[in-house]
Formats: C-alpha cells, sequence, structure tokens
C-alpha cells in the first residue's frame, strides 16, 4: 500500500482520485510512525520549494525519509525536494541525490511557467514501463532539475534540456503530474505501486 | 512524433499547443448543445468531460453560469466528480470573486480558477490568488471588442463596457500574478469566421504567460491559422466541438500535418 506523506503542501485530491481510478491502495502518512505501514512512499508537492520544505521539517520526518529502503517518488515539488538546493527561496533540500534545483532563464524566449503537455524522452526504466515511446507528459513549474546523466531516467526540452525524471536508488522523482497526464501518467503510478519493496 | 529544438518560435520551447473544448454548467449540469451521439446524459459534466479527455483534448474549462445563492455548494461537488474521472487538467471559472471560493475548487481538485469581472473589480484578487496558490492557478479571462479603434474590456459576459483598454489590462495583470490569459474576442465569438489572429498576436508580443485564444473557431484550418499567426499557446471553443463539427482527433491530425506541435 502507498503511503503519500500529508505535510500539506498543495492539495492531493487529484491524486488519491488518480490512485484510486488505477485500484492502488494508499493512506496518509501524518508522522514517522505512519511510514513503517506502508511499502511505498508518494511525496506530493506543489507550490514554493522553500516553503514546501519547510512544511516538511515541521513534521519531524526528514531524517526517517531520507533514511527509507522503500520505493519513494517524489511528484513535481516533491521531487524537487530530494534534491540539494532549490534556487527557489535559496533553500536546502533533503539532499537525498546531489542535484540543483533552478529558475527557467527568462532570457531563453519562454514563458514561465513551463505548463502543459511536452514529450519526455526516458530511458529503459520501470517507471515508464508499457509507457509508449515520444509519449506527453503534463507539466506546470518554473524550476527545474539540471539535466545529469548518472541520475536522469528522462528528459524534457523547454528552453533547455533538464530532468523530468530522476532515479537514485529506491528514490524516484517525476517533475510532470502523473495524476493529470492521461493514461500514461495512470500507467507510470501504476507501474509505481509495481516496484519490488 | 514531435522534433524537438528546430522550430523555437511555433513550438514554445517543446511544449505541445492545447486545444481546449469549453462546457457551460448551470446547477452541477452542463448546458447548450451537446449533441454526442453517444452520450447517455449529455448533461452530466462527469460523463462528458470523460468523452472530452478520451477523445484527446489537452484540458477543458467548466463555465459555471449558475445565478442562486447556492451556486457554490453545487459546483463543488461538480468540481469533485469531475476530479475523481478526469485525468487532465480543468479549470473552473464565473462567479468566482474572492480567496475562500478559489480555496475551495483547489480543494475540490480544480488545476485552475479563471476570474473575470471581480478581477477588474478588485485587481488586488490577482494578486493575493496568485501568492495563496501561485500563479499557475490564476487564469484572467478577458472579453474584449473593438469600439471606436480601441479593444475595450467587457464585463458580466460582455454586457458591460468598461473604459478599461484591453493591451493596458492584460499588461497589468501579469504584472499582478495572473498566470494565463484567455482572451475572447466578442467581436468575433459566435461568428464562427475564425479567431481575432491580429489581436491575439498583438497581446501574445506582449506577455511571457501563456494565452488561449477564445471566440470564432468555426472550421479545422481556424486553429491551423490561430497557431500559426497569432502563436498562441491554446485554443478554445465551445459548439464546434459540442455539435461534432469538429472532432478533436481530426482537427489534431491536421495541426500535425502544419508542423503544429500537438498531443496526439
Amino acid at each position: 500500500m502507498i503511503g503519500i506523506i500529508n505535510y500539506g503542501a498543495g492539495n492531493i485530491f487529484s491524486l488519491t482520485a488518480a490512485l484510486e481510478r488505477q485500484q492502488i491502495a494508499y493512506g496518509m502518512v501524518n508522522s514517522e510512525a505512519d511510514l513503517a505501514q506502508y511499502t511505498h512512499i508518494i511525496i506530493p508537492g506543489v507550490g514554493h520549494a522553500g516553503t514546501a520544505m519547510h512544511k516538511l521539517e515541521q513534521t519531524g520526518m526528514v531524517k526517517a525519509i531520507k533514511a527509507l529502503r522503500k520505493p519513494v517518488l517524489g511528484i513535481c515539488v516533491g521531487m524537487q525536494l530530494l534534491t540539494a538546493h532549490s534556487e527557489e527561496g535559496d533553500a536546502k533540500l533533503l539532499d537525498i541525490v546531489p542535484l540543483e534545483t533552478k529558475l527557467f532563464d527568462k532570457n531563453l524566449g519562454i514563458k514561465i511557467p513551463h505548463m502543459g503537455w511536452n514529450t519526455v524522452d526516458f530511458k529503459n526504466n520501470l517507471l515508464f514501463e508499457n509507457v509508449p515511446s515520444g509519449t506527453q507528459f503534463y507539466f506546470v513549474h518554473s524550476y527545474f532539475i539540471e539535466y545529469n546523466p548518472i541520475f536522469d531516467i528522462a528528459s524534457v526540452n523547454y528552453g533547455n534540456k533538464f530532468s523530468a525524471a530522476i532515479q537514485k536508488d529506491n528514490f524516484f522523482g517525476v517533475q510532470f503530474h502523473p495524476e493529470k497526464s492521461g493514461e500514461a501518467g495512470e500507467r507510470l503510478l501504476k507501474n509505481f505501486s509495481n516496484l519490488r519493496s | 512524433m514531435i522534433k524537438q529544438s528546430t522550430k523555437l518560435p511555433l513550438t514554445s520551447g517543446g511544449l505541445s499547443k492545447r486545444i481546449i473544448p469549453c462546457l457551460d454548467v448551470k446547477d452541477g449540469r452542463t448546458v447548450k448543445g451537446v449533441n454526442f451521439v453517444d452520450l447517455r446524459d449529455a448533461g452530466d459534466p462527469v460523463e462528458l468531460a470523460a468523452q472530452y479527455a478520451q477523445q484527446g483534448a489537452d484540458e477543458l474549462v467548466f463555465l459555471d453560469i449558475t445565478a442562486t445563492h447556492e451556486r457554490r455548494k453545487t459546483m463543488i461537488e461538480m468540481v469533485k466528480a469531475v476530479a475523481r474521472q478526469l485525468n487532465i487538467p480543468f479549470t473552473i471559472g464565473g462567479g468566482i470573486s474572492e480567496i475562500a471560493d478559489a480555496e475551495a475548487l483547489l480543494n475540490a481538485g480544480a488545476d485552475k480558477i479563471s476570474i473575470n469581472s471581480a478581477a477588474v473589480r478588485n485587481p488586488q484578487l490577482i494578486e493575493d490568488l496568485a501568492k495563496a496558490f501561485g500563479v499557475q492557478f490564476v487564469v484572467l479571462a478577458v472579453d474584449t471588442k473593438h469600439i471606436d479603434g480601441k479593444n475595450r474590456v467587457h464585463l458580466n459576459g460582455g454586457r458591460l463596457m468598461t473604459e478599461l483598454e484591453t493591451e493596458d489590462w492584460i499588461k497589468r495583470a501579469e504584472n499582478l500574478g495572473a498566470g494565463e490569459i484567455l482572451l475572447t474576442s466578442m467581436d468575433h465569438d459566435g461568428t464562427k469566421q475564425g479567431f481575432d489572429c491580429d489581436l491575439l498576436d498583438k497581446i501574445n508580443k506582449m506577455i511571457n504567460i501563456p494565452i488561449i485564444a477564445s471566440g470564432g473557431a468555426g472550421k479545422i484550418e481556424h486553429f491551423t491559422t490561430v497557431f500559426q499567426q497569432a502563436g498562441v499557446d491554446a485554443a478554445l471553443a465551445a459548439s464546434v466541438f459540442h455539435y461534432g463539427e469538429i472532432l478533436i482527433p481530426d482537427l489534431k491530425q491536421e495541426l500535425k500535418k502544419h508542423d503544429i506541435p500537438v498531443r496526439l
């Protein structure tokens, strides 16, 4: 069963609705003690990365989350939290994946936020199993995770190439919103729930 | 598949151009001209939304035209029902005038809200909403009409003209924190003669946030033209989709033929 870290960073109605459509069981993780009951963990997140980190710290779960050995999926700001630092609020983050979260450069002639459907170029990874190549996912964000060939499992182009998904050991992150990305997004959530714990 | 990085000005950096059906909702039911053959209940927003998602709509807009005091409660229930079933983003507009309205819609699963008259009467609302929920949540809808050489903002569904010039208002709204503009040309709306490409192009060049073209869609070519000539990020229409005059898969195939990036 999936445990959703409940730390007040954005509304999770759409995420739980998507899990229900896929008949994936879930529950809420409100404190460290709850972590043990779940086989998989999702860190959702919408809004300001610095604020989200602050809220996560207030739950007292940071150390326990960093020590998790079961599959963890960070979504959007939840993915950014896995990195070391964000330019948004000059915030120190979980530092599980040694990467930097950066602001899109306005000089690239792109509109910010990056909002809409974009093609994700993914590598052979269980998270993307049975997702057709060239599939587009739905993004909404103004900050991005720098492309790094070691941790990148999917990339996307918007002004520059950056990470659409990352992985380090049992920690996964996706910048797009699987819960809003049509059937492919639902497939990805299903794939995550099927990862061996 | 989409060629990346070869057509920067047209592709907006790799993003697909979005096709957005707009549904009018009254008392929690969709109204006006829905003519799908295989719908069991054409007034059920959930079923209709699912149908559009299936066809390949990239996003949906629901416009609440309920006038009663019970409106908010009915709308929240509808939004929840839609969010439970729909796997693409959707926007709710109509009668949102305070933070509490927006927050209730967000918690019910809406991805964005669209504000119009309330923002003109109280521009601070844009800033407050953007601060509370992020700019990506705030769509500013503008109804505009060309009068004596100027583009004037109209309120109350177009019934009330203001002295505001459309260009000034949109620029100001962007600075206040609007995340997206939904621009409806009243001169073109309902004519089925095509979008107002000149105005859309002008506005699009002024701003650095996405713009949705609305008003005038009648044929598939109109969509091709508005993406090519005005470079808008999305195009919205109602009746051509509801009456089945344009089918979204056909529309997207045609756009793709013209090298306009779409999600297939």
